[in-house]
């Protein structure tokens, strides 16, 4: 899923960085992501995984790291399964 | 349902009533009264004397602004249902006898429009943004303007407290975090204080703006985590969803970051605002105190005529 998920990353949230030379746990703020960046990537990831976050789910928390992004989207598809 | 009955007389048919609005046939769009002006006047006068002090720039913009730099400021990410721009007829004399036609039978005429380099501005401060910018790096103790412009937005409604086209005044500040989070914080305690002063209850409360669609609720969970916003509400026309008057704003670098702009030690400048509703002021003082300003009380009435 990580791996997915850093392909999405690479094509849609315009990092300033290589996203390869992003650890798991890194911060994707400290490393540029934007509010529209987030907004797009999460747009992406619902498209790639066929899943839908719900509103409470739609914050910077879940999108803070690909670890993080990782957990929030296998808790969406647990609460789905 | 009964056609003859009188309808529910609601604030916005009382204020036509008492002329201070002049209904032109279009939700959110009206004419405005001596008196009311008067009113708008003082409490303009008011942000003055609470905000004159710290050296403002002053800049007034018409209330439109060039087409690249709304493209450019990324208004149609966030709020593209709100945005209004000016269209007007570029075609042939066949083209102009088809758009009378059109006209004539009540049908679309509009085919024919193209868009110019203007739009409505839809808020006071974004004509400021590349002006500054081109102005290059911010002297060290950043800078402030004091702005006030016409806004448009394209949200028809009823409550008068809604309007299309409305007057923001606007003081602008870009510097570094800790200016521009200094200055939103004195005017978190200003703003309620000048507006104490006018006699209305109020509240200050957390917000977001109305980001588009779902996506959308995104940018506002995020607004509201880092407490990007503050409204200060006043009850206009409902008790249980008061209107917001004023509005303390921290854009983070989001501007400084679109427009390049720089502080003096070359770092990306971060922005923030404090900007004044100033007809929804007006409406919540008349809401609250009645519609003949001479019975207003006294403590108001020296606070905006002195």
């Amino acid at each position: 899923m990580k791996t997915k998920i850093r392909e999405i990353l690479t094509k849609t949230a315009k990092l300033p960085v290589d996203v390869a030379t992003l650890r798991d746990d890194d911060d994707l703020f400290n490393a540029g992501l934007t509010s529209f960046g987030t907004v797009e990537l999460m747009m992406a990831l619902e498209e790639a995984f066929d899943l839908e976050f719900p509103d409470k789910m739609m914050n910077r928390r879940n999108f803070a790291s690909i670890s993080g992004i990782e957990q929030a989207l296998q808790s969406i598809l647990s609460e789905h399964a | 349902m009964c056609q003859n009955c009188p309808q529910p007389q609601g604030f916005l048919a009382e204020l036509i009533d008492t002329g201070l609005l002049i209904d032109t046939g279009v939700d959110g769009l009206y004419g405005r009264s001596g008196l009311f002006e008067e009113v708008i006047a003082r409490f303009d006068d008011l942000i003055t004397r609470y905000g004159g002090q710290d050296g403002a720039e002053i800049v007034r913009f018409p209330p439109a602004m060039s087409r690249k730099h709304f493209e450019k400021s990324g208004y149609l990410k966030s709020f593209p249902q709100l945005a209004g721009t000016v269209h007007s007829f570029a075609g042939d004399e066949r083209a102009h006898a088809q758009l009378l036609h059109n006209v004539a039978d009540g049908v679309d005429w509009t085919d024919g429009q193209v868009s110019t380099e203007v739009v409505l501005t839809p808020a006071a401060c974004y004509p400021l943004y590349p002006v500054v910018a081109k102005r290059g790096p911010l002297k060290a103790d950043g800078a402030l303007f004091d702005l006030q412009s016409y806004c448009f937005r394209h949200e028809p409604s009823k409550d008068p407290a809604r309007m299309q086209l409305f007057r923001m005044r606007e003081y602008v500040r870009f510097g570094t975090p800790d200016q521009v989070t200094e200055f939103r914080a004195t005017w978190l305690e200003r703003g309620q204080a000048m507006m104490k002063s006018l006699g209305v209850p109020l509240d200050v409360d957390v917000a977001n703006d109305p980001f588009f669609g779902r996506a959308g609720r995104m940018l506002a969970n995020n607004q509201r985590d880092q407490r990007l916003k503050f409204e200060l509400l006043i009850p206009i026309e409902s008790k249980e969803k008061p209107t917001a008057c004023l509005s303390f704003n921290y854009h983070q670098d989001h501007f400084g970051t679109t427009w390049g702009i720089q502080t003096a030690a070359g770092e990306t400048a971060h922005t923030a605002c404090v900007g004044f509703g100033m007809e929804r002021v007006a409406l919540a003082l008349f809401r609250h105190h009645g519609y003949d300003v001479e019975a207003w009380p006294k403590a108001v009435r020296d606070v905006l005529w002195g």
